[in-house]
């Protein structure tokens, strides 16, 4: 299988604590892959350092074989790596659709037209619209995105990302702050998404981890701690210790 | 078309979401009244010709060129802070850099036509400034707001010690004299009741109101919105946001000197006082009177401030500055968004109290 993102010996130090220390790492093409690990593990600065918001120490990261450890977060982008924030990050006074709609004419370098009519391209929101309803946010397409429910910009955070069409998608705990009730929508437009888009879910929900992964890493102050299919990961004592700890710690 | 029919259907949703997507940009009512009020100030000045007496107007001829020019002005900087979200304290700057190139280019330019033509001075105003503004521009890309602030106005002070100190070019402190532009289009001259001055700002102000309100509404201006409303988020989806921000600022630089390029050649006169700080201190406080990101701001802005000085400066000619930061104090303090937002809030509420015809359905 071909592998469409890999990291070398990847580090990343803030001072004196080491964020991310030697993270070797690979992810085959149209992987569901899991990211887990105990509170302060790594596991966005490892997103930051993927998607190139943060710039590592040392080591380097691979993007269909090709060294992106210098890119910026435009480029890596346009190369086809998109994330969603672990906070939202979105346009509080646009609507959906026109959110939606700025991404596609990025992606298809039609943003920087000056006298076009924006919505003009009715290819372009036509696309816009089905992505939209793909992800049940068809209700609200014209509503400002500020004034939606946090489950619907949730939504919105993940349209975003597969507007740009990538061929690698890192997840930032997708369901972080969702209501029960509003997360089974979460989790099933995470598992209708197609298998072109290669996955890395971010996640502490181990739910929404068993339901979706294949594979699964674990991240333990900042090293990979274990790798596997989600069946072995489950299994694995050293797993459940950790996380035993660590919820003894939390709720201690 | 041969394409799944999950596909025909949303080509058929395209339509009515690429109308409303569109629908932001038509023109509304209240639009053609704020130009029609514009048009109508300008033909009053024929009234007294026609044996009507409209007491006010005609003899403030001057002062609504003054207010359309310094509308102008304002709406160069909506066009960064309303749309892009760069804050800007300096813009003064390429005013004065346009009124000078303007100025320059009617003065050494008399007798060899193309060189004094207003449109074209307007047009080296323009460029001049947009120079600069190019030049600049990267040095408002990092930083806060507090930062850019600061670059913006440390620019416009340069420049207005320049001016002071080329005095060979602009003449110092005692300005520019002997601006003498050739007729507009070759066919209006300036005249000493401002009639052609008044038309020519109007031309050319709504000339650029429509290219900014076009830009807007554009792609472009689109993802200028998304850089204000998060440039993360912006870079994430692979947008430059720093091309952006340079372009925007570039055209909103090229504007100012445009406005400026007009105040020289209606007033025929550049001065150091075009380049000085309360140029930049009083453009940016028309644009938050307005109200910022509709374009309309900074002109009804301008509108209102030029008005409040000629009307308070009569009554205390040394302490209307006052009365200006009381106004100033009570619309930041209780109203969002300056009068715009003080007029959308009112319709808003009326629209409420009186539900469309529809409502009936309930």
């Amino acid at each position: 299988m071909t592998t469409v993102l890999e990291t070398r010996v990847l580090r990343k130090a803030f001072g004196g604590i080491t964020a991310t220390n030697d993270v070797s790492f690979t992810l085959p093409a149209g992987a569901r892959h899991a990211l887990i690990g105990p509170n302060g593990a790594g596991k966005t600065t490892f997103v930051n350092l993927l998607s190139g918001v943060l710039l590592p120490t040392s080591g380097s990261i691979f993007l269909n074989g090709e060294d992106v450890t210098e890119w910026s977060v435009r480029k890596r982008s346009r190369a086809g790596l998109a994330r969603t924030f672990q906070i939202n990050q979105l346009f509080a006074d646009l609507t959906p659709l026109q959110t939606i709609m700025i991404a596609i004419n990025e992606r298809e370098n039609a943003a920087r037209s000056w006298f076009r009519s924006f919505g003009a391209r009715k290819d372009l929101v036509g696309e816009a619209v089905e992505l939209i309803e793909s992800l049940n946010l068809a209700d609200v397409i014209h509503n400002r995105v500020g004034s939606l429910a946090y489950g619907k910009q949730r939504l919105l955070e993940i349209a975003i990302a597969l507007a740009a069409k990538p061929s690698v998608l890192l997840l930032d705990e997708p369901a972080a702050g969702v209501p029960e009730s509003e997360r089974d929508q979460i989790l099933n437009v995470v598992a209708a998404l197609p298998a072109s888009v290669s996955l890395v879910l971010i996640e502490h929900d181990m739910d929404l981890v068993f339901r979706f992964a294949k594979t699964i890493s674990v991240l333990v102050n900042g090293a990979l701690f274990v790798e596997g299919s989600a069946e072995e990961i489950a299994r694995d004592p050293r797993v459940r210790q950790v996380y035993l700890g660590e919820e003894v710690i939390n709720h201690g | 078309m041969s394409v799944a029919s999950a596909t025909d259907m949303s080509a058929a949703a395209a339509g009515p979401a690429s109308l409303r997507l569109m629908s932001a940009a038509r023109w509304r009512w209240y639009e053609f009244l704020f130009w029609g009020i514009a048009v109508a100030c300008g033909l009053s000045t024929l009234a007294p010709a026609l044996g009507f007496t409209v007491p006010v107007i005609p003899t403030k001829l001057m002062l609504m060129s003054e207010i359309l020019i310094l509308g102008l002005l304002a709406l160069s900087i909506d066009l960064t802070l309303g749309y892009a979200g760069l804050v800007t304290l300096g813009q003064g700057a390429f005013f004065g850099i346009g009124a000078y190139t303007a100025g320059l280019m009617a003065k050494y330019g008399a007798g060899v036509a193309p060189l004094s033509d207003p449109l074209l001075g307007l047009l080296g105003a323009g460029l001049a400034a947009g120079v600069v503004g190019f030049a600049t521009s990267f040095l408002v890309l990092r930083g806060s707001d507090l930062t850019r602030l600061m670059v913006t106005l440390g620019v416009a002070l340069i420049v207005e010690e320049l001016v002071n100190k080329l005095k060979d070019i602009t003449g110092g402190t005692d300005g520019l004299q002997g601006v003498m532009s050739s007729s507009v289009l070759g066919i209006w001259d300036f005249d000493l009741y401002g009639y052609t001055a008044f038309w020519y700002a109007l031309g050319i102000t709504f000339l650029c109101f429509w290219f900014c309100r076009r830009l807007v509404n554009s792609p472009f201006g689109y993802s200028l919105r998304a850089i204000k409303g998060n440039a993360l988020r912006a870079r994430a989806i692979g947008m430059p946001v720093n091309a952006r921000l340079i372009q925007v600022y570039t055209l909103s630089a090229f504007i100012a000197g445009v406005a400026g390029g007009l105040l020289a050649q209606t007033t025929q006169f550049a001065s150091p006082d075009m380049v000085a700080f309360h140029r930049s201190a009083d453009s940016l406080l028309m644009v938050i009177f307005g109200g910022a990101g509709h374009l309309y701001g900074g002109l009804i802005g301008a509108a209102i401030f030029r008005v409040m000085q000629d009307f308070l400066s009569n009554i205390t000619p040394q302490y209307w500055l006052f009365w200006v930061g009381i106004v100033l104090i009570l619309l930041v303090l209780f109203v969002r968004n300056g009068v715009i937002g003080l007029m959308m809030a009112a319709s808003q509420k009326y629209i409420a109290k009186v539900p469309p015809k529809s409502g009936a359905l309930k």
